[in-house]
């Protein structure tokens, strides 16, 4: 492999599926559903020149099985699926919280409640970052917001999941799934097996512990302890991994709030602020658990509002609240089934929030 | 730098291939560049379209309100997007299957009879690209020569020996465009 990176056009889905690749993915196991079902048949092409395995399981519920069986005997494991497949996989998703798992999910979230549509949306916010399932566990969640970004983070998500032992999540959306961008590829370096002492799998007898993958623990204070650790495992992903990136003016009027496709738009809206005669300025989490609370403080005691962005009625502005607790008024641009707003919506939107709060 | 690029046709012209021609053809070029499949959820009925942003700086978003310029490939996305289009903007269209031209008051009108030159050409599959070759030159956005090499490198190696009719077709294209600067 050279060490040039090579720089390719392709869309979402692919960026993302290679991105396993190169992060050391060698087992997927899915069901097809749209908007994702590129990354599915990416992996099916791709997969045996790198000696990994795919498979197409018989449901949703089966593929997470595997997903668990797989990472339980030590392998770099992702499924990917879209909304109501993700919601399928709750109960397996809990179980690997609870037996301590690592894996990567990925959600190219569709329109919902129910099957829904294969449209655009940003409605699974709360499934991801509060699940997975339940039980108090949940999943490390990261937001790409270009194809660029979902081919990095997919790749970087399965050194994440090692660390903390922990469900890694890539929250997609159809649109990014299906868009096209240039990508720089990492190469696909052979990863060396993680070293997972707990890990099931065959060794000579007595020369190790008995491994015991489980997530039924009877005894309160063993039960305890598995909440415990993860609390922990959250806390030190929140003093490590918390990112975000921030674009615009250095002395905003309003602060944008936005994470994903919605980013993107908010991006332009920054790009013409004059037009809306505001400072504008754009704070996008690439994290959204662990969320980046401190960054949205600091600028809630700065700007006269803060204006959140996403496709839904209102999820992700709840941890925007949390960050900011009253310190400035937290207003709400949200469409849902498909719909988007435009670059000029969030303008006359910013103009509103402008005007309320008298900057 | 900015274009903001809108296309559409009927569903199995090629109009997303065509797309992803352009975009790719602006990265080779050193450009930041989006493709973008849906334009809004009301189009249906056989329409096939997309919008490509290309920029020398950042994107930012992906979609387009008001398009700089427009490849419309049949009647019927004539009727529909042609007034979306941007003042002073570049309308390119394919004026062997629109027959009546589209109102846009303001913008440039570029009419190319691509299935009659893919047809004088004798490959029917290089509608687009005399569409495409009247775009890139209208906008100078790319080169003709730039969206060849970018074909080139797209094409498996089989289909090399198309190579030539589509730069035909190409050059056909900038041709018509440069007649009406």
């Amino acid at each position: 492999m050279s060490e040039e990176r090579r720089r390719v056009f392709i869309s979402g889905n692919e960026a993302t599926a290679e991105g396993g690749i190169a992060g050391g993915c060698r087992h997927f196991f899915g069901y097809p559903i749209t908007p994702q079902n590129k990354i599915p048949e990416y992996m099916a092409e791709h997969m045996p020149e790198v000696g990994g395995v795919y498979l197409q399981a018989e449901s949703e519920v089966a593929a997470i099985n595997m997903v668990y069986g797989a990472s339980a005997a030590g392998a770099r494991v992702m499924t990917t699926s879209s909304s109501p497949g993700i919601s399928l996989m709750q109960e397996g998703l809990s179980y690997m919280l609870g037996a301590e798992l690592p894996a990567v999910i990925v959600n190219m979230v569709r329109g919902g409640p129910g099957l829904g549509n294969v449209a655009v949306a940003q409605s699974d916010y709360w499934l991801s970052t509060r699940g997975a399932g339940h039980g108090d566990g949940r999943c490390i969640t990261l937001t790409p917001y270009s194809v660029q970004e979902l081919h990095d983070f997919t790749a970087r998500a399965f050194e994440l999941a090692d660390r903390y032992q922990n469900i890694v999540m890539i929250l997609g959306d159809a649109i990014l799934a299906s868009m096209m961008e240039p990508c720089t590829l990492i190469p696909r370096t052979e990863m060396p097996p993680p070293d997972r002492p707990y890990a099931v799998g065959p060794h000579a007898p007595g020369s190790r512990e008995r491994n015991i993958i489980n997530s039924l623990w009877v005894d309160f204070d063993v039960m305890e302890a598995v909440n415990i650790r993860n609390e922990e495992r959250y806390a030190r992903a929140a003093a490590e991994i918390t990112e975000w990136d921030e674009f615009g003016s250095d002395d905003p009027q309003v602060l944008l709030c936005a994470y994903g496709i919605s980013a993107r738009i908010c991006e332009g809206a920054v790009m013409r602020a004059e037009e809306a005669g505001v400072r504008l300025r754009l704070l996008r989490p690439k994290t959204v658990f662990p969320f980046p609370t401190a960054p949205i403080r600091e600028w809630s005691e700065r700007v006269g509002a803060i204006l959140v962005v996403e496709l839904s009625m209102g999820q992700f502005v709840e941890d925007v609240r949390l960050a900011v607790e009253g310190r400035c008024p937290v207003d709400l641009l949200g469409r849902a089934g498909g719909n988007m707003p435009s670059v000029s919506d969030v303008l006359a939107k910013v103009r509103q929030v402008a005007a309320k709060a008298g900057v | 730098m900015r274009e903001e690029l809108f296309m559409a046709g009927l569903g199995g012209q090629g109009v997303n291939l065509a797309g992803q021609l352009i975009a790719r053809a602006a990265m080779d070029a050193g450009l930041n560049v989006s493709w973008f499949p849906i334009y809004s959820p009301e189009v249906r009925g056989g329409s096939s379209t997309c919008t490509i942003v290309i920029a020398d700086g950042r994107v930012g978003s992906p979609t387009s309100e008001r398009p700089n310029s427009m490849v419309l490939m049949d009647s019927t996305s004539a009727e529909r997007f042609a007034g979306e289009i941007a003042d002073g903007g570049l309308l390119v269209i394919n004026s062997s299957l629109i027959r009546e031209v589209p109102r846009c008051e303001g913008c440039r009108l570029i009419e190319v009879p691509a299935n009659e030159i893919a047809a004088e050409i004798g490959n029917e599959r290089t509608v687009n690209m005399s569409l495409i070759g009247a775009w890139a030159t209208g906008t100078g956005v790319l080169t003709v020569e730039d969206v060849a090499r970018s074909l080139r490198a797209m094409l498996p190696e089989r289909h090399h020996v198309h190579m030539p009719a589509n730069e035909a077709a190409l050059q056909r294209g900038a041709e018509i465009a440069r007649s009406l600067a």
